[in-house]
């Protein structure tokens, strides 16, 4: 099975239905399926072993996708934001790619590539003469390699097979199901997990996609209300952006907007909490997935977010805080350090199966003898089958033998007024191994709280071990452009 | 046979994708499908003609088989003689 069934089926049912919006430029599901041809004929003369694309989010990026997965080529979208340094590895451990974007960035850094412009690949995807009824890769092999982002270690080469995104698109989407005035607004990059299994989502269920290539809350706004958009994807800080700027007083008929996912990092829940109050007949989804897994896994519907939001009863509320149900397709377990299931509310790390789940780098597969992917997120799932993350299992704190979530530590920090955000770390510690390490950022127009005051509250909130042996004021903490914080430079910050 | 093997029908134009199946006869239109369209279209059986939908998924009672139709047609989806039915699972909201 090969990914580029989902474009040929929704070029099949209806080809002259507009599927992508960029730039102003509109593509039918039957010319993107032709430019994806073509890019084929182009991928096969350039005798590359990836694909990968060094750009924005635009038409390029849907028709690499299908070109290469129709080339039988792993399609490999790289994060055009790293430092040269970082991207010249990467490039290094590609070659030789066929590399469209930033054809000068490429040529500076690394050797062996054929690079094209964007332009240059589009226009040659669409005129590329394709002899009919030639035959495409049968999707055995590797549709993507996506390098993860990296926030704790070096990043690793993720692949995903055709058949573990096929599987996710299979078992989640139902085929057409989008109505004809449907409209997804793509503001994720393309080198994100999301980016592309909202791309083939949308495409399967004939949902026409309006990308976004530069997120700003005000050109989202205004392009939510042109393109009458009423699905959108947004990362933590993307939603606390725009609703930022609807405070502001920038105004914009997004009444049409009648669904709002999320994902891609913690989600503060007094952000949510407001968007919910802002946007009443809005539903929101909250999905939690990972790249190995080809995306999601678990999710928050709608009318559990409005449940938790107006309920009286202490665990519906604290739903709002969940990451919902695992999907139907697939399986999901708490273990603890010995291996073993963990009761419900006991807190291990999370193991998941499914056909969508690939758990495999380029290096080396990270599945179990049965099939489970340890994620290395820790978390809890209650008596109600509600899964909660407590954060990576590597940034638990190990303190005289005691694991201590970040999470908890940071929830209770940022209950403090003057606080507007918090990490807490790992520690070297003569004594304990391991100790706590806070690092806050104080809130605007606030003055500082004293050490022994937030000390004082973690002590009484929590239990003494938590109480941190360091406190670090900082004027902000260090996120990655997902809204990822990069705890491994907070540990750097505290040890110096 | 494969999962994502693609099936032809004998009698229509159906097409469909196979996500799990067993070492039973999967037909269409009351023939049995293959990899590769025959010359000659068969008639179709006046009990499997009901017809195959775009992108819905037909599994048997056991759920053995799955087969995504990828090209609709007039026949009906079988094996062995067993109609197969449409799966119909509760919608997922978008989360993507």
């Amino acid at each position: 099975m090969n990914i580029s069934l989902i474009l040929e089926m929704a070029a099949e049912a209806a080809p002259d239905r507009i599927g992508l919006v960029c730039d102003g430029k509109r593509w039918t599901y039957a010319q993107l399926l032709s430019a994806a041809r073509g890019a084929v004929e182009m991928i096969e003369a350039s005798n590359a072993a990836h694909v990968a694309l060094l750009d924005e989010s635009s038409e390029a990026a849907v028709i690499a996708l299908f070109g290469a997965g129709m080339a039988g080529v792993p399609y490999c979208p790289l994060n055009y934001r790293l430092a040269d340094e970082d991207l010249a590895g990467l490039l290094d451990r590609i070659a030789p790619a066929l590399i469209i974007g930033d054809v000068a960035r490429v040529q500076r850094l690394s050797e062996g590539h054929t690079t094209l412009a964007r332009t240059d690949f589009v226009s040659g995807a669409k005129s590329a003469s394709v002899r009919e009824g030639r035959e495409y890769n049968d999707g055995e092999g590797i549709a993507v390699q996506l390098f993860t982002s990296g926030t704790t270690a070096a990043p690793k080469a993720a692949i995903l097979r055709h058949s573990n995104l096929l599987g996710y698109i299979l078992g989640t989407v139902e085929f057409a199901g989008a109505a004809e005035e449907d409209a997804s607004l793509l503001c994720v990059p393309p080198y994100h997990i999301a980016g592309i299994s909202a791309l083939m989502s949308s495409i399967y269920a004939q949902r026409r996609i309006v990308m976004l290539p530069a997120f700003a809350p005000e050109s989202w706004l205004k392009l939510a209300e042109a393109e009458r958009i009423t699905n959108a994807f947004v990362v933590p800080t993307m939603l606390s952006r725009i609703i930022e700027t609807l405070d502001n007083g920038v105004e914009a008929d997004i009444s049409r907007l009648h669904a709002i996912s999320y994902g891609g990092g913690k989600m503060p829940l007094e952000i949510i909490r407001r968007a919910l109050d802002l946007f009443p007949s809005t539903g929101f989804t909250n999905a939690y997935g990972l790249t190995e897994t080809s995306s999601t896994v678990a999710l928050l519907g709608p009318d559990e977010h409005r449940a938790a939001h107006t309920s009286d009863d202490p665990q519906v509320r604290a739903r709002l805080a969940s990451v919902g149900i695992p999907l139907p397709t697939v399986e999901i377990e708490i273990r603890d350090e010995d291996g073993l299931c963990c009761a419900p509310g006991q807190a291990g790390e999370i193991y998941v199966r499914g056909d969508q789940v690939s758990g495999e780098y380029k290096e080396k597969s990270a599945l179990d003898a049965n099939g489970w992917f340890p994620t290395r997120d820790a978390g809890y799932i209650d008596e109600n089958g509600y899964l909660f993350l407590s954060g990576r299992a590597d940034d638990v704190i190990v303190r005289g033998g005691e694991n201590m979530s970040p999470g908890e530590i940071e929830d209770v920090l940022l209950s403090h007024a003057d606080l507007a955000d918090a990490c807490a770390c790992a520690i070297p510690s003569i004594e304990w191994g391991e100790a706590v390490g806070i690092a806050v950022v104080v809130r605007e127009g606030h003055s500082a709280p004293d050490e022994a005051e937030l000390k004082e509250l973690i002590r009484a909130r929590l239990r003494s071990s938590r109480v941190p042996d360091k406190v670090l004021f900082v004027s902000e903490l260090p996120y990655n452009e997902m809204g990822k914080l990069l705890r491994r430079e907070v540990k750097v910050l505290l040890a110096g | 046979m494969k999962p994502g093997t693609r099936l032809k029908s004998g009698t229509c134009d159906t097409e469909v994708m196979v996500i799990r199946c067993g070492d039973g006869v999967i037909q269409c239109g009351g023939a049995p499908m293959r990899e590769t369209k025959p010359e000659e279209i068969a008639a179709l059986a006046a009990d499997f003609s009901g017809g195959t939908l775009m992108g819905k998924r037909y599994v048997d009672a056991d759920n053995a088989y799955e087969l995504l139709c990828v090209k609709p047609g007039k026949g009906s989806l079988a094996v062995d003689g067993v109609l197969l039915v449409t799966k119909d699972a509760k919608p997922l909201p978008a989360s993507d």
